[in-house]
């Protein structure tokens, strides 16, 4: 049975308002052009990640109940409707069993997801739905998938996102100008964005599986932080390739250069692919072994996910019970 | 967000001990068989100091038996041929891998390396052994037509990869047809007992694989067993000597892997995340207890401090502990003797003014466990920076250029392994082939496979594991039966009458010079009749050295295009030819052969002369397969300056042969002539002259040919020594060898035909050393 000593270790998370956001420093095409990445050598360091770290019992469900709290809960499916936006919303508010949490010891534990995130038009649904909560609201902008649409259209995306309540923006960069190396457009491009925003936070989505090369991704990512993105994403989940970790090495490893160098912290969001509790310990093991505890908490990490959550609850539940769980035992999204 | 205990499961290994009672015999002819002397000694397990079993300790008589059960074991393995013996071979690759997590837990307990490099390098790599030289037994009478099992091999491995050398050491010995006496390391002897047990399991034959434990002397006396054909040795450099000493003159086959203090260079171009991972993969693997450990951080000046911040940085999350949990990063030390080693050498360091970093990670107090260290501020000079620590000790210097970051790297006895790092692949390439290291992994560090040759230059020891290169060292050329003997020469061609000429003594040929010798002093030369014929340079130990140095100034030789060598070599072929019949006359006054001899004998030289021009460009290296993104590139490399002391028989053809070999791979040569018959060599000056061999090529110093071998032997800027002659001087040059670890060949004058020869790789092999260049890609 869970040490319920251990699991109370996890605690609320702070609001994001309670820290400083990455303002942008103007664009430094030195730190573009001067990126280096081995790729060899960084997915012999991702190959290991997963084996040089096991995380076992009390601390497993610590680990797991902490990446429900980065959950970004997502539903971007051509077939939304507000009905099924509303049950995201309301599993977000609870996303785990109310027994599991009682009998781990957390039924004090105001647990829930990080945010939802829904298309520009289900905003006004999910805010309705998680009134009263801190769940915040992520809507993803600027033309998302593809980003292919007119300049003006995505700027005007953003701000009606923001005037219709949407805290968070997942905005998606236009690949073509990390292809052809225009640096600066990207960057007034992402900087216009980030004006937009105001006091929304923006998470620039770099659509990995499209930039052709781990260099391109750590470009982009200076880039991007250097425009002002509060987070940097992988994926929207429509590349054919989503959220792998050589990636998400890569972009962790840019984030802390920029601390380094400009003493702002941003966050990170691999989104797509991840389904499972034990691909989340890994990537949340890569944030404190590459970033540190502090990149290991909502206001700087997230894990953009649909399915994730119900692994988890299974997990946490065999965690309680030494039984193998079922994906039915639990209440869907 | 702690990560809490992980510890593995250990009750397999437990339930093992407990069912043979934590005591163990000998495995020896197929049988458990108790050491004659009823001598036991304990192994604990570093971590905690458990006592985990007792040992037999098997004496010379016990080392005695295991041989004889080789012996007697060997003919029917031999006979089983390719696909019976790779049958067992398979057998054992799948045995392992059925056992593999038991294997894992017992080796981390009885030696105290983390249970994730059990897991997931040492056990799968044995297995991989077995599987790859599985393949090999396959194909040996196709790839290696014309060669033989060695015999019965003597094998010695350590303790820090206790299966792993096992399998390195055993599974070529086996394709190749040998039987094996296997001395596993005193400490660390349990996964070997384990490994008998899985020989009884796949039922290979008794006799085949025999394990006796044991320390020092134990080993002793297998190197020093009359009946055993080879010697194969994984140690330290002080260890190796002693056995290349005492297997001098003894005929052993013998091939020794040895230590090393390997650069780890990282270029300002880096990318630089990754490089710290490879510090980490490269010094805090097996807590730095690792032969091949990228111990010296070379760093590119501009970027040393930014490089040290990161290391530091990582360190900070380097865990240490347990070697069976399995979120840990540092297991123990081997041996409290081992960790009062790296105590000491580390106190130096910092008495010696070096700065020493250790990060506040919490080590644990009970059992052997040493934290991740890190020296800056060495000098080249530093004793850290020449002395292997084997333990987690990282010494950091900065290079200026290129050029100082390969001046640094060599600067050592040693030549094991390199790592270099650039995301210039131009440079890497570049560096590569300057470092003197028998692996050169290029951005990544201490990756291995069995297809690959892994082995030193220098004092790390000779010869090859892995790959086709690592076979050569369990084989030997069939034994040509006898013919009939040949008959005894020829009437001698009738005395012709002297002639009085110019006054003529000829010289010695130093740096493509005719020079005096340095004495001052001449021999008088006789020919087959007895009477006086000439005189030639009676040189000493001062010409020989100023042949090696001459030698070593014309590296220009080695790094010219395989094409220049074969068109100089043609080219004396061509000299030589213009003056057949100057030479045949010449041969026919000293040694007496008839005219159709003598011919026959200059004709010969000169068609030898044209094999090793061919073999000039075509002695190609190769890419191995092994199995990572990257190609491995086994390149042949000239050994270096080979002293070459030639027999008296066939004085021309046999130091034709034996220099055009040599040269054509890139080496430079001080030879030594027959002493019976040097004025056909003196006459060569002209033909080397007149055909654009660069000079300090081949140097060639006439005298007393014991005397002068002497002194090559003993001295320490030659790399090899190829020696035709008496066995008495063989044993000599053999002993003296083992101060720098020389590349030797000796064999009895008469025991080759020079009319004969055929395998021309045979000597290729020998004027070569194989390096492995690791070069993963991928964008």
């Amino acid at each position: 049975m869970a040490d319920q000593k251990n699991i109370k270790l996890v605690e609320q998370s702070q609001p994001m308002s309670d820290f400083e956001r990455n303002p942008g420093v103007p664009l430094e095409l030195d730190w573009v052009r001067d990126v280096r990445v081995n790729r060899s050598a960084v997915e012999r360091r991702t190959s290991t990640l997963g084996t040089r770290r096991s995380i076992k019992k009390t601390w497993q469900a610590a680990w797991l109940i902490k990446a429900i709290q980065c959950i970004d809960l997502t539903t971007l499916a051509g077939d939304d409707t507000p009905g099924n936006v509303a049950r995201l919303c309301a599993k977000a508010r609870n996303p785990v069993r109310a027994d599991v949490m009682q009998g781990l010891g957390l039924h004090d534990l105001q647990l829930q997801t990080a945010a939802v995130c829904v298309y520009h038009n289900f905003i006004e649904t999910a805010v309705r739905a998680v009134q009263g909560t801190s769940i915040q609201v992520a809507a993803v902008s600027t033309g998302f998938p593809a980003g292919s649409v007119p300049f003006e259209h995505k700027v005007r995306q953003i701000r009606d996102a923001v005037a219709l309540g949407a805290t968070e923006i997942d905005i998606v960069i236009s690949r073509n100008l990390v292809l052809t190396g225009q640096w600066q457009a990207l960057y007034d491009e992402v900087k216009a964005y980030r004006e937009a925003c105001g006091d929304a936070h923006m998470k620039s989505i770099l659509a990995t599986g499209e930039l052709a090369t781990l260099r391109n991704v750590a470009r982009a990512s200076h880039v991007c932080m250097m425009a002002g993105s509060d987070f940097i994403k992988t994926s929207t989940g429509k590349e054919a390739e989503n959220a792998v970790l050589p990636v998400g090495l890569v972009m962790v490893r840019a984030i802390r250069d920029f601390y380094q160098a400009t003493g702002y912290k941003v966050g990170f969001k691999p989104a797509g692919g991840i389904r499972t509790a034990k691909e989340s310990l890994v990537w949340l093991s890569l944030m404190k072994e590459e970033l540190g505890r502090e990149w290991c908490e909502p206001h700087l990490f997230r894990f953009g996910a649909s399915s994730l959550l119900a692994d988890i609850e299974r997990q946490l539940e065999h965690n309680l019970t030494g039984r193998y769980s079922a994906h039915h035992r639990h209440p869907m999204a | 967000m702690e990560y809490g205990p992980a510890p593995e499961s250990r009750s397999d290994v437990d339930r093992w001990l407990a069912d043979h009672k934590a005591s163990f015999d000998l495995f020896i002819d197929g049988s458990w068989i108790a050491a004659k002397s009823g001598n036991k000694f304990p192994s604990h397990s570093p971590a905690n100091g458990e006592l985990l079993a007792q040992l037999s300790e098997a004496g010379k008589s016990d080392v005695d038996d295991a041989v004889k059960a080789a012996r007697k074991a060997l003919p029917a393995w031999q006979k089983l041929g390719c696909h019976g013996r790779a049958r067992y071979l398979y057998a054992i690759a799948r045995h392992i891998q059925k056992k593999s997590r038991f294997f894992a837990v017992l080796e981390s307990m009885d030696n105290g390396k983390p249970i994730r490099e059990t897991r997931d390098i040492d056990i799968p790599l044995a297995a991989r052994h077995f599987y790859h030289h599985t393949g090999w037994a396959q194909l040996m009478d196709s790839e290696l037509a014309g060669y033989e099992a060695v015999g019965v091999v003597g094998q010695i491995i350590p303790w820090n990869f206790p299966l792993l050398m096992l399998s390195w050491k055993i599974a070529p010995a086996l394709a190749m047809g040998n039987t094996v006496v296997m001395k596993p390391a005193e400490f660390t002897s349990l996964t070997a007992l384990a490994f008998a047990e899985l020989c009884q399991a796949v039922g290979l034959p008794p006799g085949v694989v025999n394990i006796v434990t044991g320390a020092g002397e134990t080993g002793a006396a297998l190197v020093n067993h009359e009946d055993v054909n080879k010697i194969a040795f994984t140690g330290s450099t002080d260890v190796g000597r002693i056995i290349r000493r005492a297997t001098a003159g003894t005929g052993k086959k013998l091939s020794l892997e040895l230590g090393g203090k390997s650069p780890f260079i990282v270029f300002d171009d880096a990318d630089l995340d990754s490089v710290v991972e490879g510090v980490v993969d490269a010094i805090w693997f097996n807590q730095g207890q690792v032969c091949c450990a990228g111990s010296r951080l070379l760093v590119q000046e501009n970027i040393a401090e930014t490089l040290y911040e990161r290391i530091k940085a990582r360190m900070e999350n380097l865990r240490i502990g347990d070697p069976l949990d399995k979120a840990v990063d540092i297991g123990a030390i081997v041996d409290p003797i081992q960790l009062a080693r790296i105590r000491e050498l580390v106190d130096l360091g910092v008495a010696e003014g070096s700065q020493l970093w250790q990060p506040s990670t919490p080590c644990p107090t009970e059992g052997c466990f040493y934290p991740p260290s890190l020296f800056t501020g060495v000098s080249p000079s530093s004793t850290i920076a020449q002395e292997e620590i084997f333990g987690p000790v990282l010494v950091a210097m900065t290079f200026r250029t290129p050029s100082e970051a390969v001046a640094l790297a060599n600067n050592t006895r040693y030549g094991l392994a390199a790592s270099i790092w650039t995301e210039n692949i131009n440079l890497a390439l570049d560096i590569a082939p300057k470092v003197i290291a028998g692996t050169v992994w290029i951005n990544c560090t201490n990756a291995f496979d069995a297809a690959s040759g892994f082995g030193g230059y220098r004092e790390s020891g000779f010869g090859r594991e892995g790959g086709i290169e690592g076979l050569w060292e369990y084989v030997k050329p069939h034994q040509r039966k006898p013919g009939p003997a040949k008959k005894a020469s020829k009437s001698k061609p009738s005395k012709p009458p002297m002639r009085m000429g110019i006054d003529r003594t000829a010289k010695l040929y130093i740096g493509g010079k005719q020079v005096r010798p340095d004495g001052a002093n001449s021999l008088i030369v006789k020919d087959a009749w007895g009477r006086d014929c000439g005189e030639v340079g009676r040189g000493n130990r001062k010409d020989i050295r100023n042949a090696v140095e001459k030698a070593h100034a014309a590296k220009a030789w080695t790094k010219t295009t395989s094409h220049h060598r074969a068109q100089v070599l043609y080219y004396v072929a061509e000299n030589l030819e213009t003056r057949r019949d100057e030479f045949a006359r010449r041969l026919s006054a000293l040694c007496g052969l008839g005219q159709v001899e003598a011919e026959l004998e200059v004709d010969l030289s000169i068609q030898r002369i044209f094999s090793f021009a061919a073999y000039a460009d075509k002695y190609d290296g190769r890419v191995h397969q092994t199995p990572f993104r990257n190609v491995t590139l086994a390149m042949n490399e000239a050994v270096g300056v080979i002293g070459v002391i030639c027999p008296d028989e066939s004085p021309l053809l046999a130091f034709v042969t034996t220099v055009s070999a040599a040269i054509s791979m890139g080496n430079r040569v001080v030879v030594i002539p027959s002493e019976a018959h040097p004025l056909v060599i003196t006459d060569f000056y002209q033909v080397l002259e007149t055909s654009d061999v660069p000079g300090g090529v081949v140097n060639i110093v006439t005298g007393h040919r014991d005397e002068l071998t002497e002194v090559l032997a003993n001295h320490d800027d030659v790399d090899g020594i190829w020696y035709f002659g008496e066995a008495a001087m063989a044993r000599k040059i053999e002993y003296a060898s083992a101060e720098t670890m020389k590349r030797t060949w000796v064999e009895s004058g008469s025991n080759i035909d020079w009319s004969q020869i055929d395998n021309y790789p045979r000597f290729l092999r020998r004027a070569t050393e194989v390096k492995n260049i690791w070069v993963p890609y991928g964008e």
